[in-house]
């Protein structure tokens, strides 16, 4: 491809194996390693799923069991599939017998592993094949149906009911919405366990429930056969339960997933050895279901500046695909992050914007790029927010982006109503047609703004890459990098959830599912 | 539809400004204008439109008019009105409690500080509960601030420390004891079902169980907090929008002055 910016493909190279040195080291720690939430992960992956009487879920019943038994670090697969061959049981039965305290699956006599893993594997086999029908699902869905041109539109819900949720999803689907994102409540992500069955009550969101994941997914399908085009569902793999959120998606069909490798680390403050360790699980599933991923280096922006920080977003972009591209995730299914987050007040900002925009779509020529509207600027007066947004759609279409999240003109005062969600459809779509071929039809001025700020983000993002290259990547969190915010290694939640694999420990998944992705 | 916008007859109203009798104003003094949109529940159509000129009359609008409609999916219409509010408020009598302090820059604070208390202030900051929104409290602690105005954290004579998002009450007080804060900031953004209130308050009865709400400034802030608010939940002072790191700086500041100065 020609590049309008002039942009030096060897450095942009040279930015990517930077950061490939930098998840590899990554991977190096996070292969050793195992969390809480892998294990549950694994215990639904084997058909391990309801609640017991106290309404805990079944995987963190078998899971807490094994941990408090401090034998965690062998892997739920180990005991399970060993309780399997001893009892003649199914898992789902295995886990029931545990929670009802009549069965202690650490004190049965080990067998061979070759016992264990044929005993497992008629469960590994049903739902590999129950993940890949889902993509296949998708693929005939989309071949028959269509599907929206890009950027696709992307519009949240979040009323916190499930049901009522439907009723906005659908709307916004009529209005021409691509991709609906259910909120999820606030407080979900550092939740050490995933709420069960359909729900109605949240805070500024919805649980993500797997039972909330089926019903929104049939009123998607039901909304885009009425339509004549396939409505993505969008969730949220961030968080304590980053595996578990993906393999609920996996399971019923979701098809955008939010998955940052770094995002719980800064802004929720997870552990994050937890987190790497999490990510990698997570990304191997949603890789192998056909998920599109999207990152969340827009966060970035909305606690640093937008304009000087911008190279943070770029590097991390860079580190996030290597890591994406360890777990087994293709380049067309990386939605990677960025934002229109400067300061309206900026003189020539839309310059600097169209800059960055374009550079992150031409070093990253096959992602579906995630472009996020502006919010930090958002101010609760509707009528200047709905230019900032049409600004925004300004740039989306210039420069090809993959997903448009649309902005609301409310953003900053509520979550949306109906009519904000068609207010933002309207605008993107005017301006999406309107300026259909722009990006074809204008180059940028040798030396000019546009072409010098990309060249400056460019290399202020291998400096930073080749200081976390050369800090790695934890002392980089810890030294705030990323964001304006440190974390320490040993600091935040969930690291009492993560343990060192023994020699006992298996975990077929990875493979097969790397080997299909 | 929006023929009566261009309307040239004679508006027989009194046209003078008199502030125990305010209304909004289009651009006539007095001529109560006012424009609102909303979505109903009803399909488009001629009823539809009824429904909502009914509606507005029942607001107190009188000379209802719908300039544009449009049916969002079906069963779901949306409306732009316009109306003349036949209401009106005494604006001459109306009282709101408001911080006092006087709002000096970075510099005449750092200043005051110095002169009056010696030493840096400590203050913490976090969006607490479940709140995951940073914006807010960053607007206010972060070193580079907001819309020009500098962060708590570039003062010189604040010890700034800024917590983050989602960070438990309880864990919010252990920090404010390890640090001997002087000032507690609390962010609330989400305002959801006032899920902030419930968390608002939780912050007040734990200062109390240990014996320390006395002690420390408590501020509170988010878009949706007024000062008013503030000290009905048991705060000392509340920002809303609006609100830059001068206005909470410096109202740290003199209060921390008056309170030691009033104990002498």
């Amino acid at each position: 491809m020609q590049s309008k910016l002039d942009l030096d493909f060897q450095r942009v190279e040279h930015a990517r194996s930077l950061a490939s040195d930098i998840a590899n080291s990554v991977q190096n720690f996070a292969d050793n390693y195992t969390t809480v939430s892998v294990e549950r992960t694994l215990c639904r992956l084997i058909g391990i799923d309801g609640v017991d009487s106290n309404e805990i879920p079944l995987p963190n019943v078998v899971v807490d069991n094994l941990k408090s038994k401090g034998v965690l670090a062998d892997g739920v697969l180990f005991y399970i599939g060993n309780a399997v061959v001893n009892c003649k049981l199914s898992p789902q039965e295995i886990a029931t017998q545990i929670s009802l305290d009549k069965l202690d699956i650490t004190k049965l006599p080990i067998s061979s592993t070759q016992d264990i893993n044929n005993a497992l594997s008629p469960y590994v086999i049903d739902s590999i094949s129950k993940i890949k029908q889902n993509r296949e699902r998708r693929e005939t869905y989309i071949e028959k149906l269509g599907e929206g041109p890009k950027p696709y539109l992307y519009v949240i819900v979040a009323t916190g009911n499930i049901y009522e949720d439907v009723v906005q999803a659908q709307a916004a689907a009529r209005q021409g919405a691509d991709v609906i994102a259910v909120i999820r409540t606030t407080g979900q992500s550092l939740l050490d366990y995933v709420p069960y069955g359909a729900t109605t009550e949240g805070f500024g969101g919805t649980f993500a429930t797997q039972e909330n994941f089926r019903i929104m997914r049939n009123a998607l399908d039901q909304v885009g056969e009425e339509l004549g085009r396939y409505i993505r569902l969008c969730n949220y793999c961030s968080g304590l339960c980053m595996p578990e959120i993906a393999v609920m998606g996996a399971l019923e069909g979701l098809d955008v997933m939010l998955n940052d490798a770094l995002y719980g680390i800064l802004f929720r403050d997870i552990n994050m050895q937890r987190t790497l360790v999490d990510q990698f699980f997570s990304r191997v599933i949603n890789g192998f279901a056909g998920v599109i991923i999207n990152t969340g280096e827009d966060n970035y922006l909305t606690t640093a500046d937008a304009y000087e920080e911008a190279h943070t977003v770029l590097a991390s972009d860079f580190i996030n695909e290597q890591l994406a591209l360890l777990a087994g995730i293709p380049e067309e299914q990386m939605g990677l992050g960025h934002a229109f987050e400067m300061d309206p007040e900026l003189e020539n900002g839309f310059l600097y914007e169209i800059a960055q925009a374009q550079m992150t779509r031409e070093i990253f020529p096959k992602a579906p790029l995630k472009y996020m509207p502006p919010t930090k600027f958002m101010t609760g007066n509707i009528f200047k927010g709905h230019i900032q947004d049409a600004l925004f759609n300004i740039i989306g279409i210039w420069t090809n982006q993959g997903i448009q999240l649309l902005g609301m003109p409310t953003e900053a005062v509520h979550t949306p109503f109906m009519s904000d969600r068609y207010l933002a459809i309207e605008n993107a779509k005017y301006i999406f047609n309107n300026m259909k071929n722009i990006g074809d039809e204008i180059e940028y001025k040798d030396g000019g703004i546009i072409k010098s700020r990309a060249k400056q983000v460019l290399d202020n993002a291998i400096i930073t890459l080749e200081k976390i290259c050369d800090k790695g990547l934890f002392t980089a969190l810890e030294l705030g990098l990323f964001g304006d915010v440190k974390r320490s290694r040993t600091g935040g939640k969930g690291l009492d959830g993560v343990v060192e694999k023994s020699n006992n420990y298996i975990n077929p998944f990875v493979k097969l599912m790397k080997r299909e992705s | 539809m929006s023929g009566g916008l261009y309307s040239m007859n004679s508006q027989e109203f009194d046209k003078t400004l008199d502030l125990t009798s305010v209304k909004p104003y289009g651009d006539t003094m007095n001529d109560g204008k006012v424009q609102l949109s909303f979505t109903l529940p009803v399909s488009a159509g001629a009823e539809a439109t009824e429904a909502a000129k009914l509606l507005i009359k029942k607001m107190g609008l009188e000379n209802p008019q719908v300039v544009f409609f449009k049916e969002l999916t079906p069963g779901f219409t949306f409306f732009n009105c316009y109306g003349s509010c036949s209401h009106s408020v005494d604006y001459s009598t109306i009282y709101v409690p408001k911080v006092e302090s006087n709002v000096m820059d970075m510099h005449q604070t750092d200043e005051y500080i110095k002169d009056n208390v010696g030493r840096p202030l400590v203050v913490i900051g976090a969006s607490t509960g479940t709140d995951a929104h940073t914006v807010g409290i960053d607007a206010i602690m972060n070193m580079k601030g907001y819309a020009g105005h500098y962060g708590l954290e570039r003062y010189e004579m604040f010890e700034a420390y800024n917590l983050g998002s989602q960070v438990l009450n309880e864990d919010f007080i252990a920090k404010a004891i390890e640090l001997k804060a002087d000032a507690l900031l609390v962010s609330q953004t989400v305002t959801q079902k006032d899920v902030h209130i419930k968390n608002m308050i939780e912050l007040v009865e734990l200062l109390e169980a240990e014996g320390l709400r006395e002690k420390v400034i408590l501020i509170c802030g988010g878009p949706r907090i007024s000062h008013e608010l503030a000290k009905e939940l048991g705060y000392d002072a509340g920002f809303g929008m609006n609100s830059y790191a001068d206005d909470v700086g410096s109202y740290i500041a003199q209060e921390f002055v008056k309170r030691n100065s009033s104990q002498k």
